[in-house]
């Protein structure tokens, strides 16, 4: 039996930047992990229905256009609309450091701002997995 | 089983776990396969394959349109290649298909290859045993992006559909055994592009080789991303499948598939129990040293080894 985790990266909302998500694609599959990428533009509706389908144990969501606030809380409740609560929910691009609270209030389980070394992920994916 | 009852029901979630199951080869898949068994045969399964960049997963976009405006639930497994080095994967076909994504009646799961060979993944024949006995109408299996010979793609599909682009190579690439021969319909995509009446004239050629046959192989041209030739290549491939079937080709096929299969089984079923008995984890190494040094032989020393363990099971079923 070959267990592996499975990681959603998925950008929501309207900025057109992802090359954070593609690092952290790419990063995460160079630590093993297995990582579905869903590319620009998506709503929570749709990273919340590709999440079930591919049945991954995380969604990270990266979002540089500041509606952070917003989107990261909709799509933590509508993983509990959908009784997917056991997906956790992390996220990261440009988040002001005093939204940070906030997020983590609403269901997001850790936020990685810029410059973030790849082992800080890791470590919050092991430890909760 | 609660799973198989809500799989059988067609819940997303269920589906989605049971192909999980599957894939990691749980302990319990066996048993869960075999409780689906019967309600599998209905889903008719596609297969796209090609080299990378041809457009597969573009063309399998627009192919979900096609099928999704004539009511059927569609379900696609796209594989993508796992790193040989951290074993990690980037899963990206699903990208082009996002736009079903939210459609109940669409399921899209990536699988990443695990270090199978063959171009697609290692449970996948399971994995369509999942979506079928689910309800779903259509199964469309994505191969990863294939060289020469991965080909295992015929091992799960009814039709195979090979994808190819202009500025490959020259008309010797279309003469070579594997991948070029393996496909039921020839799609040569990105019509636009310059090459495309070489390629058709190279494609062309190498069917009249194949000599007559009745259920000749179709080729349809297509440019995925404009959305042109669909339309045209979804009749192509139900007149297709249509013959398929009144030729009994489709009965043969399957069947086929089926031995194929069960050889798989045999013999991963055997090693099991043969790896067990000879304690292969524990002493492969030592093993290897032995033939290294030349201490041992490989024809005899592991003829020995598998008379013995003969022996060995049957004086245990005498004793029992």
């Amino acid at each position: 039996m070959s267990e592996k985790v499975r990681i959603l990266i998925a950008k929501p909302g309207l900025d057109g930047h992802d090359r954070g998500a593609k690092y952290i694609a790419r990063a995460l599959k160079d630590e093993g992990y297995e990582v579905i990428y869903t590319g620009l533009r998506q709503t929570p509706d749709s990273i919340v229905a590709t999440a079930i389908q591919e049945d991954v144990q995380f969604i990270g969501l990266s979002l540089l256009s500041g509606a952070h606030k917003e989107l990261f809380p909709k799509i933590v409740d509508k993983l509990k609309e959908q009784e997917a609560s056991d997906i956790h929910v992390f996220g990261g691009g440009v988040i002001p450091d005093r939204d940070i609270p906030f997020l983590l209030e609403h269901g997001v389980e850790a936020v990685f701002t810029p410059g973030t070394p790849i082992s800080d992920v890791v470590k919050f994916i092991e430890s909760v997995k | 089983m609660e799973l198989v009852d809500r799989v059988l029901k067609g819940e997303i979630r269920a589906v989605a776990k049971a192909i999980t199951l599957v894939e990691n080869g749980h302990p319990d898949k066996e048993k869960f396969i075999d409780s689906i068994y019967s309600k599998c045969g209905n889903a008719v399964v596609w297969g796209v394959t090609g080299p990378p960049g041809a457009g597969k997963s573009t063309l399998v976009d627009k192919l979900i349109d096609q099928e999704r405006s004539k009511g059927k639930k569609v379900a696609v497994i796209a594989v993508d290649p796992s790193s040989p080095f951290s074993g990690g994967a980037v899963l990206g076909d699903r990208l082009r298909m996002q736009s079903h994504a939210t459609d109940p009646n669409v399921f899209i799961r990536s699988m990443a290859s695990r270090g199978h060979l063959g171009g697609v993944a290692g449970n996948t024949t399971d994995a369509v045993r999942v979506l079928d006995a689910a309800g779903y109408d259509l199964i469309i299996i994505e191969s990863i992006g294939v060289g020469q010979t991965e080909i295992e793609i015929i091992e799960v599909a009814d039709i195979v559909l090979l994808v190819l682009v202009p500025g490959m190579g020259d008309e010797i690439q279309a003469l070579k055994a594997g991948v070029m021969e393996i496909g039921d319909i020839y799609i040569l995509n990105k019509k636009d592009h310059d090459g495309i009446e070489k390629l058709e004239a190279e494609v062309n050629y190498m069917l009249s080789l194949k000599g007559y046959d009745e259920l000749k192989n179709p080729v349809v041209l297509t440019s995925a991303v404009e959305n042109i030739g669909i339309v045209e290549l979804t009749h192509t491939i139900e007149d297709y499948y249509s013959r398929l079937k009144t030729s009994n080709r489709l009965t043969h096929k399957r069947k086929k598939r089926v031995r194929e299969e069960i050889q798989h089984l045999l013999i991963s079923k055997i090693m099991t129990v043969i790896n067990k008995n000879l304690e292969t984890e524990k002493n492969i190494d030592h093993w290897a040293e032995k033939l290294i040094s030349g201490e041992i032989s490989p024809y005899s020393f592991f003829n020995q080894k598998i008379k013995n363990f003969l022996e060995e099971s049957s004086e245990n079923a005498d004793t029992n």
